[in-house]
């Protein structure tokens, strides 16, 4: 066969993967150049299939990139600017030792700078791919918009950050797109579906972040860098779809009414137009002025039949389901005491319809006060509260959460002041068959189907009524009823026992026979596949134990927190007990 | 601290300058400021003025005399050790002074006075006299011709338009609409080898700032948490209760958590890998009910006790009715099948390694091999036509006329011992552990282990008294021996093969290699084409000698070391057992037709035999013409199968 035979690792797949060190070498950068310019390019190692053939038959730990995307990697523009700003540094650390001022403050100007632009475009070439891959972009903009401005990165970046975050929340507002929200220890997540794309994001707590010292914010940066570029194509794209103006500006009616207000507490106008943006409180301008901004988008009746129909009912009914949920809040007035996280509330309230107001001095942009007659629900998160208004609920905030996640106003009974809240449960978990459900969540099913409280609970509750009742009768009668209760209980307790008696002998000899039958037939069906089990092939066999054990090991899981649930519920309901008895 | 010393010295040398007699005292560094290891290994440090050696004073003060100076010397805490000198000085009070001062931060010098009173070199009062009296330059009146020359040619510049006014620096980046023009054809092949990274994980409910009760740790999983690796564990943080939202602390470990999502991004490497998704069912292979393949045996129906050690070997008597077993208690019993009676027990010289009954039904003889004996038994059970016949065939023998030299000397019972059913006697050179019958009957076979010889294997022809060793060659320590049922051949097996030899042509026709560590049995299927070999490590091979010399099938039912195997004379049926204690009865169904290969499905676990020092079933055997399964185990029973 013609040609020369090639050696052992000079064709296959070794000639299509190349070292790190070796690709920094065949772009001549330095290695901190290299990490920034993976991270802009979007560029990471790949794991080979055969990692032995393509390591030379080395076992040694390398990591691999594709020997493609290093040659892309070569012609990319950017790589200039990045030599270009060494040199630059270098001019200026001349200047400075040399103390050439001039020198100093005209290199500073025509300081090298680079933009993004393409690399977004050529990294996504579609407007959805940008948009799945905003996640992390979106929790990382909003962490760093939280960071102070103090040293760690920026001042500018923060700021943008901060203005990207606000465009997108108010996107998000006016675009109705929030679906699920969810308090964790963390932060607190978001779900918004965005174009068919469902999108989270994690926002942390409004607290000063302490630095960690073993985190590497030249990293942090290079990605903030490349995602506030992303990030600021997709608001403007996003903007764009709904007629909005970008960057955003506030409707004149609401700004005209911002301003009267606030005028004289706000000296810079542009510091305070980001903030009145960020108040989430008032609607944005639109680049054509539409009398009815909702336009309901029906779905066109299309003729079709059998398993067509029943699709396009189902998404008829997703698409009811969806807009009841979109006018979840509407028509209420919340009003937000000042311990409240207010923006994420205000996010979340002003994106299913609703209303929102806080005191004046806690942000601007509030429209209305506390001594509003029309506020429907006031959110508070103390024990207590001195002045109440009778014609308004005081909630937890946690209400406003469960309800967006249950997708219909939940029973503020649960939520009132002082009330022990009910659990909040992750809107992000679906349970398949054998997972373990937490009762809470079974009983949120029921209530979602239109049951009313379940039946269970009613008995408890009907229970400790009559418990309560018997405390409040005089204690004579009390013991009487007592008495006669387990009177009643004992006689029962024989009754039922002489009934289990008689059947349970003679059980075996009338229905043994069908019994033993159904059994022995269980067991020939496990003997058999006991059997066949042996029978299967090495590989199969390897799997199927797999399989069979991850089976073993989530049932094992939803078992241990049943019983977990279950101790619990026994403990506190012997406390209840004990309490009980002590008052009595 | 040798700087400290250093400046101890000076004190104290001038302190001995002023007040003792230097030629008296002569303790002078001579050597300057050098680093004092130099003179570490001398005795000396230094010369006087005479070019003597100045010796160091002399020194031997060990750990414990160092601390019990601390303990009673008074001035310890002032003596300080001088490394020029190579001496300990105790320093004087007014030393002792001087450095609590320089510690205390204040001036070395008693007598220093931090706080003169200053004064003044130049007066604040403004004077009416100037220090210079110098008129102004005519020059700082007159306005400059280099200026305005270059001014006014600044100016030219800018009405030419050759200067321009800098831009002014975008500080906010400008954004449009980026996919205005979305060309799908754009989208580059690099984005087919794209993998994109996955999304983070959605938080589940003990997440929650509030979760339910049962996804909060108990203390005992709390300790386990903490103790472990933070790449152990399976929560990256631990479940917190929060009585309401104004409680929830930040998360101290955020930015961590963002930083390491950004090291995946870029750094982790990627790789697509395929989930397999299938339903577990689907990958039990579908086989005939085990109900369609009976009859087979599936339940123990009697137990054959009486042996006091262990049970090596039992065998079937070719009409069914006897069976033989051999044990290390030293004796052979005979059994009734149906009844379960022992009705013979011989004793023997030695732990029975195994037993074998004549295949013949003419011929009412058993093989038995204990220590270096093959003894060929007539137990005089069943017909006695029969027995009577095979005492006249072993009386029959005439002796040949040149008596030959054989490997194993023949001897003929008499007396006591013919009586108790001794025949015949082979006394071989070497212990024997097993022996087999040739189908007809007339020829057995002994196998002598030994891995450095070839007299390994011998075969006896009963009729004519005569011995061969059919190997020339050593090629391996045998571990069993078996005759094909049909024709002239002879399998052997070795640790790890079994060699099938032409008995007539005296030749090796196969070498099959069996896959398995080490052999302990092998079988033969009564059609001859199909063999079974089981293996000390848990292995079970079916060969079909015309597909290949590599087994057809490897069952590893079996979870511990197979002992024995045996195939059934007329049902599609054999049986293996193990030290696990089990016997598995398959059904192995060997078509005529040769394009269709051999069915093997499991259709029974026996069990019943109890495992006694690791060891289960030893044998098994199959009754001859029912499905019935006999095994024998080191719980020193043998048991029925039906």
């Amino acid at each position: 066969m013609g040609g020369l035979q090639k050696k052992k690792y000079e064709r296959g797949s070794a000639t299509n993967y190349i070292t790190r060190n070796k690709a920094r070498k065949k772009l001549q950068l330095s290695l901190a150049d290299f990490r920034r310019l993976c991270i802009l390019k979007g560029i990471y190692p790949h794991e080979p299939k055969h990692k032995k053939k393509v390591n030379k038959g080395s076992t040694a730990p390398r990591t691999f990139y594709l020997l493609k995307d290093i040659r892309f990697l070569l012609h990319e523009p950017i790589v200039r600017k990045f030599r270009e700003y060494k040199v630059f540094v270098r001019k200026l650390r001349k200047a400075y030792g040399k103390a050439e001022w001039t020198a100093v403050e005209r290199l500073r100007d025509n300081k090298p700078g680079y933009k993004l632009d393409h690399i977004i475009k050529e990294r996504y070439p579609t407007f959805i791919d940008a948009l799945r891959d905003i996640d992390d972009a979106l929790s990382m903009c909003f962490l760093f918009s939280t960071f102070a401005r103090t040293g760690k990165c920026h001042v500018q970046t923060i700021t943008l950050c901060r203005r990207l975050t606000v465009e997108w929340m108010n996107y998000v507002v006016t675009s109705r797109s929030l679906r699920k929200v969810f308090i964790s220890i963390k932060g607190i997540y978001y779900q918004a579906e965005v174009l068919g794309q469902l999108i989270t994001w994690l926002v942390p707590y409004q607290f000063a972040h302490d630095h960690p010292t073993d985190v590497d914010y030249r990293v942090m940066a290079t990605f903030t860098e490349m995602y506030t570029t992303l990030f600021g194509f997709i608001n403007f794209r996003l903007y764009q779809t709904l007629n909005l103006v970008y960057p955003p500006k506030l409707d004149s009616k609401a700004e005209s009414e911002l301003k009267a207000e606030h005028e004289e507490d706000y000296a810079m106008d542009s510091e305070s137009y980001l903030e009145k943006l960020s108040a989430l409180s008032a609607s944005l301008a639109r680049v054509v002025a539409t009398a009815e901004e909702e336009e309901e988008n029906q779905l066109d009746q299309f003729p079709a039949d059998g398993e067509d129909l029943e699709n396009m009912e189902a998404r008829e009914k997703e698409q009811k389901e969806q807009e009841a949920q979109n006018r979840l809040f509407e028509g209420l007035k919340f009003f937000l005491n000042r311990e409240v996280p207010r923006e994420s509330l205000a996010f979340i309230l002003r994106c299913f319809g609703a209303e929102v107001s806080w005191d004046k001095s806690l942000c601007i942009g509030g429209t209305y006060n506390v001594t509003d007659e029309t506020i429907t629900h006031q959110i508070v998160d103390r024990p207590d509260i001195d002045k109440q208004y009778i014609n308004r609920y005081y909630i937890q905030p946690q209400w406003v959460f469960d309800s967006v996640n249950a997708k219909m106003r939940l029973p503020v009974e649960d939520y009132f002041l002082g009330v022990t809240l009910p659990p909040h449960l992750s809107p992000f978990v679906e349970e398949k068959d054998g997972d373990y459900v937490p009762p809470e969540k079974l009983k949120l099913m029921a209530l979602q189907r239109g049951e009313k409280h379940e039946e269970e609970e009613d008995d408890d509750d009907d229970d400790d009524d009559e418990e309560y009742n018997d405390e409040v009768d005089d204690e004579d009668l009390t013991e009487e009823k007592n008495l006669k209760k387990m009177e009643d209980q004992r006689s029962q307790g024989k009754q039922t026992l002489a009934v289990k008696v008689t059947p349970g002998k003679v059980k075996p000899w009338e229905t043994g026979s069908v019994g033993n039958k159904v059994r022995l037939e269980k067991e020939e069906k496990a003997e058999e596949k006991r059997l066949a089990i042996m029978m299967m092939k090495k590989k199969e066999k390897y799997l199927y134990d797999k399989i069979m054990f991850g089976k073993k090991r989530t049932t094992r899981e939803a078992n241990k927190l049943a019983a977990k649930r279950k101790a619990h519920e026994d403990t506190s309901k012997a406390e209840k007990k004990q309490k009980k008895a002590k008052k009595q | 601290s040798t700087l400290w010393a250093n400046k101890s010295t000076n004190l104290q040398r001038g302190d001995t300058a002023s007040t003792i007699d230097v030629s008296v005292l002569d303790i002078r560094n001579t050597v300057g400021n050098v680093p004092m290891e130099w003179y570490q290994d001398y005795p000396h440090i230094g010369y006087n003025l005479d070019g003597k050696k100045i010796f160091k004073p002399i020194r031997n003060k060990d750990e414990l005399d160092e601390f019990l100076d601390k303990m009673e010397n008074p001035d310890y805490w002032r003596t300080v050790h001088d490394k020029t000198t190579a001496s300990d000085i105790r320093l004087t009070d007014e030393q002792v002074d001087l450095v609590h001062r320089l510690q205390k931060g204040q001036f070395g010098d008693v007598n220093f006075n931090e706080y003169e009173p200053s004064v003044d070199f130049f007066t604040n009062e403004v004077m009416i006299h100037p220090v210079t009296n110098r008129p102004q330059d005519k020059r700082s009146f007159i306005p400059s011709l280099i200026e305005k020359e270059k001014v006014s040619k600044l100016v030219h510049a800018i009405k030419m338009g050759w200067i321009k006014p800098r831009k002014p620096k975008e500080t906010t980046p400008q954004y449009y609409d980026l996919w205005a023009k979305e060309d799908p054809n754009a989208i580059l092949g690099r984005h087919k080898m794209h993998v994109p990274a996955p999304k983070m994980r959605l938080p589940g409910h003990e997440e929650s700032y509030n979760p339910p009760p049962e996804y909060l740790l108990t203390e005992e999983e709390r300790l386990v948490w903490e103790q472990q690796d933070a790449e152990d564990r399976k929560l990256p943080f631990l479940p917190q209760k929060h009585s309401c939202l104004r409680a929830v602390p930040a998360f101290s470990r955020f930015i961590h958590e963002r930083f390491e999502r950004c090291l995946d991004l870029y750094l982790c490497p990627r790789q697509r890998k395929m989930r397999v998704n299938v339903n577990p069912e689907d990958l039990i292979p579908k086989l005939p009910k085990p109900k369609d393949l009976q009859p087979f045996p599936t339940t123990m129906s009697l137990v054959y006790r009486g042996h006091t050690s262990l049970v090596r070997s039992i065998s079937a008597s070719p009409t069914g009715q006897w069976l033989v077993s051999g044990s290390d208690d030293f004796t052979v019993r005979f059994w009734e099948v149906n009844t379960g009676r022992c009705m013979k027990t011989l004793e023997v010289g030695g732990a029975v390694k195994s037993v074998a009954w004549n295949p013949n039904p003419a011929v009412c003889l058993v093989a038995v091999c204990f220590e270096r004996t093959v003894l060929l038994l007539n137990p005089s059970l069943g017909d006695r036509l029969v027995v009577s016949s095979t005492d006249q065939l072993i009386t029959a023998y005439e002796p040949p006329e040149e008596d030959k030299e054989q490997a194993v000397t023949w001897a003929l019972s008499e007396g006591l011992e013919h009586n108790m059913g001794h025949r015949l006697t082979l006394t071989h050179p070497k212990a024997v552990k097993q022996v087999v019958w040739h189908g007809k009957g007339d020829y057995l076979s002994s196998v002598m282990p030994d891995n450095s010889s070839n007299l390994q294997v011998l075969i006896h022809q009963v009729s004519k008294r005569r011995t061969q060793n059919p190997f020339r060659k050593n090629k391996g320590l045998v571990q069993c021996v078996s005759f094909h049922p049909l024709r002239p051949y002879f399998f052997v097996a070795t640790q790890r093969y079994v060699r099938v030899y032409n008995l007539i042509k005296q030749e090796l026709t196969k070498k099959l290699m069996t896959n398995c560590k080490w052999i302990s049995s092998m079988a033969i299927h009564p059609g001859g084409d199909n063999l079974i070999c089981g293996s000390y490590d848990c292995r079970l091979a079916w060969f079909d000698l015309d597909l290949s010399t590599k087994p057809y099938k490897m069952l590893r039912h079996h979870k511990k070391a197979l002992r024995g195997v045996a195939y059934h004379r007329n049902y599609p049926l054999f049986a293996s057992g193990a030290d696990d204690g089990s016997v598995i009865v398959c059904h192995g169904m060997v078509y005529n037709d040769l394009l269709q290969n051999p069915l093997i499905v499991p259709v029974k676990v026996l069990k019943g035999h109890q495992i006694t020092h690791d060891l289960g079933v030893l044998d098994v055997t199959f009754h001859p013409t029912q499905p019935w399964v006999f095994s024998s185990g080191a719980d020193t029973t043998i048991r029925l199968f039906t």
